[in-house]
């Protein structure tokens, strides 16, 4: 016992050695801008090194000890470290407050890893586990869309909560939509903002110049979209696996690229600007509605609220979102869309079955872009500008990453990788530039512990024997 | 004798300088089993994928009837002699979806008569009482298949779980799922105990008697192929060597001087 410890001691000795050789120069000192007279001085901040050593210190000890399998001694060391963190102690950064609790609750999991897992595969094991598991996945989408629901009448929903909120169910739909195409029927689409911008584009110009409004425009930004998925699929459908996301790339630059130099249609760089809003029953969100329009505070007799206009949009992006939802876990469940899970496991057996694999590929990217549409004519009507800049491939890059780290094919898993993706950079944003290191963080704990995605298991389109009721071992 | 189902004429399959089928002609008829048999790379799995739809042939004439209409096979597209023609096949290495389960495996082989039931997702999405017959109906077969192949209890497991033995059965029965006029089985007895292929015989010979299929099968397990055939064709290095009833082919002696590489003479002395 006495020499395992003396090791583990030496061990973190010589972690936090290597950590604060290489911290002097990284943290331990500070360029400031004192001025144009004397340029440049140093600051030191040998304060911050000495508790991020002193953190590193504690954290390879607890690791080692967890290795051990030491379980109770770790979690303690993870606790303390989480109260130091929380603690009003006044550490030099509130960086440092972040760092200290966050080693701490990686090495409580570190701690209790081992033993949560084995108990959670003991209990998966038993019938009365497997029947727990599905009715709480049953129940845990209902309960996300009830907080859903209620969220604007929570304290909680002051105007940054519910812009973020926006934004979060804004890509929870992109997700979904993109489902179809990539975790559905298999088609790796690097692409998939063209179909955004599509829409955008379509409801900017049609509101703009031809004074259409949103509801009328939402199917025709779709249908367009879905136009453009067919008529950009038709040549593309035939490559596979990496070609196909080769080409879809390109499709996708090459819409951007439109859009920024077609400057007499789109009007290029500098984009579309006030862009009408959502109306709801032909009123609109405004103090002072433009001549021969009612306002909504007017209409329903209420005190104008800047915040009204938000929790519209909210509901909006809300019921669409549910739209794609349904439709996709409708679809699931016809034979198109067995047929595109079909398509994604074995595209030879397929068309050895008689199926079609050209129309059956080409529906998932014609409804899969259809979906990008009405988010795009939605972003449109939120942001009121648009500018061929919002429709980067960093964009497509993001809803694929939120739909692989859902697990493929999961409606639940794309609603928590947005959550995570995208609320996790904003809800970091005091961690100023460590934020994207965070980031960085949460991405790769994801990719370590759900190598598959964060719900991998997949559930039967339609069950022969009802579930719970046994059928096989 | 009835009409053949199938008729091969003057099957010629080139890749580059390589001659993969020479000249094959032969027939195959409902209610039968035919059994392709051959050494290694003697072209039997290329004239499945010709058949199939997988290759165009160079040279040759496929034509399937029913009775009333004939197909012309080499100028269909591979998933229209599915659809259309209704020839089912199954794979060397087996292919199934591998993620799904066992009972959706089924429901796949039956899409196109589904599709059109669901108006083309239309009447689904809205949940018509048309395509909700048609879906249990599709699922009443499935369900009589896998009484058949012995499989009712796994339906709801992922197919890619299922034993080695219980795969090949799933994807003879998928294949069946898709109601063809003509199954063409590669190797359908590879890596099956005794046991398993005793099953198989049995399975293959009610595919021909009760539903009334037939079959082509690449094998090259003798006890499955002697034992079921009605006809056998051999091939060798592309060509068509010979062709007749079991008894016939075991006693060729050009059959044997192309499996056992010698003369019966040289063999004896």
């Amino acid at each position: 016992m006495g020499s395992r410890l003396s090791t583990m001691l030496k061990d973190a000795a010589l972690t936090a050695f290597v950590a604060a050789a290489l911290g002097i120069f990284i943290v331990g000192f500070r360029t400031v801008d004192v001025g144009s007279r004397t340029g440049l001085s140093f600051d030191y901040q040998f304060a911050d090194l000495a508790v991020a050593v002193v953190t590193i210190f504690v954290g390879r000890l607890g690791l080692s000890a967890a290795a051990a399998g030491l379980r109770w001694p770790v979690v303690a060391l993870g606790v303390a470290m989480i109260a130091v963190g929380a603690s009003p102690l006044k550490l030099p950064s509130g960086f440092l407050h972040w760092f200290v609790a966050l080693g701490g609750v990686l090495l409580v999991i570190r701690g209790i890893w081992p033993w949560a897992r084995g108990t959670a595969a003991a209990a998966a094991g038993t019938p009365a586990g497997l029947v727990l598991g599905r009715a709480g996945a049953k129940w845990f989408g209902w309960l996300l869309l009830a907080a859903a629901v209620l969220l604007p009448f929570t304290p909680a929903a002051d105007q940054r909560t519910m812009d973020l909120a926006v934004l979060i169910l804004t890509y929870v739909m992109l997700g979904w939509g993109l489902n179809i195409v990539v975790g559905l029927a298999g088609l790796l689409d690097l692409g998939y903002v063209a179909f955004y911008a599509v829409g955008a584009y379509a409801y900017a110009l049609l509101s703009t110049q031809h004074g259409l409004g949103f509801w009328t425009v939402l199917p025709l930004a779709g249908m367009m979209a879905a136009l453009f998925g067919i008529v950009l699929g038709f040549p593309v459908l035939r490559l596979r696996g990496d070609y196909l996301a080769i080409v879809t790339l390109g499709f996708g630059e090459i819409i951007r690229l439109v859009l920024l130099n077609w400057v007499d249609f789109t009007n290029g760089p500098a984009g579309i600007g006030s862009i009408p809003g959502p109306t709801l029953f032909g009123a609109v969100f405004a103090e002072t509605p433009p001549p021969g329009k009612q306002s909504v505070s007017e209409m329903l007799g209420i005190t104008f609220d800047g915040n009204h206009r938000l929790i519209f949009l909210y509901y909006i992006i809300l019921l669409l979102a549910l739209i794609t939802n349904l439709f996709t876990q409708r679809m699931r469940r016809l034979p198109v869309g067995r047929a595109w899970e079909a398509l994604r496991e074995d595209e030879t057996a397929c068309r050895a079955l008689g199926i079609n694999p050209t129309n059956t590929k080409l529906t998932a990217f014609a409804i899969g872009a259809m979906f990008a549409g009405f988010a795009g004519s939605f972003f449109a009507a939120k942001q009121r500008f648009i500018s061929p800049e919002s429709f980067a491939f960093i964009e497509s890059a993001i809803i694929l990453a939120i739909v692989v780290l859902g697990g493929m094919g999961s409606q639940i898993g794309v609603v928590l990788a947005a959550v995570l993706l995208i609320g996790l950079p904003e809800w970091f944003r005091e961690l100023g530039n460590y934020r994207m290191l965070a980031f960085g963080l949460a991405m790769v704990l994801i990719m370590v512990f759900r190598p598959r995605g964060l719900i991998a298991d997949r559930q039967p389109s339609v069950r022969l024997h009802p579930a719970g009721s046994g059928g096989g071992p | 004798m009835s009409e053949p189902l199938i008729e091969i004429e003057h099957l010629t399959m080139r890749f580059g300088g390589l001659l993969a089928v020479d000249d094959v002609s032969f027939a195959a008829r409902s209610r039968e089993i035919t059994a392709i048999i051959g050494p290694n790379g003697a072209g039997k799995t290329t004239v499945f994928n010709c058949i199939t739809g997988f290759y165009k042939p160079t040279i040759g004439r496929l034509t399937l009837s029913d009775g009333e209409r004939e197909y012309l096979l080499e100028r269909m597209l591979g998933h229209e002699i599915g659809q259309r023609a209704k020839v089912a096949r199954t794979f060397q290495n087996i292919r199934l979806f591998s993620g799904m389960t066992v009972l959706e495996n089924l429901l796949v082989a039956q899409h196109n008569k589904l599709m059109r039931a669901s108006g083309w997702s239309i009447f689904g999405l809205l949940g018509l009482s048309r395509f909700t017959r048609a879906e249990e109906a599709a699922i009443a077969l499935a369900r009589a298949w896998l009484e058949r192949i012995d499989l009712l209890a796994d339906a709801d497991r992922p197919a890619g779980e299922l034993p080695y033995g219980a795969q090949r059965r799933l994807e003879i029965a998928r294949a069946m799922c898709t109601e063809p006029r003509l199954l063409c089985l590669d190797e359908p007895a590879a890596g099956l105990n005794p046991r398993e292929s005793a099953e198989l015989n049995q399975l293959l010979e009610s595919i021909r008697d009760v539903d009334g299929t037939g079959v082509l099968l690449i094998e090259h397990d003798m006890s499955v192929v002697m034992n079921i055939s009605n006809h056998i064709v051999v091939l060798d290095y592309g060509r068509k060597i010979a062709e007749g009833a079991p008894a016939e082919i075991q006693s060729n002696p050009a059959v044997i001087r192309a499996y056992l590489g010698t003369d019966e003479e040289g063999l004896d002395g």
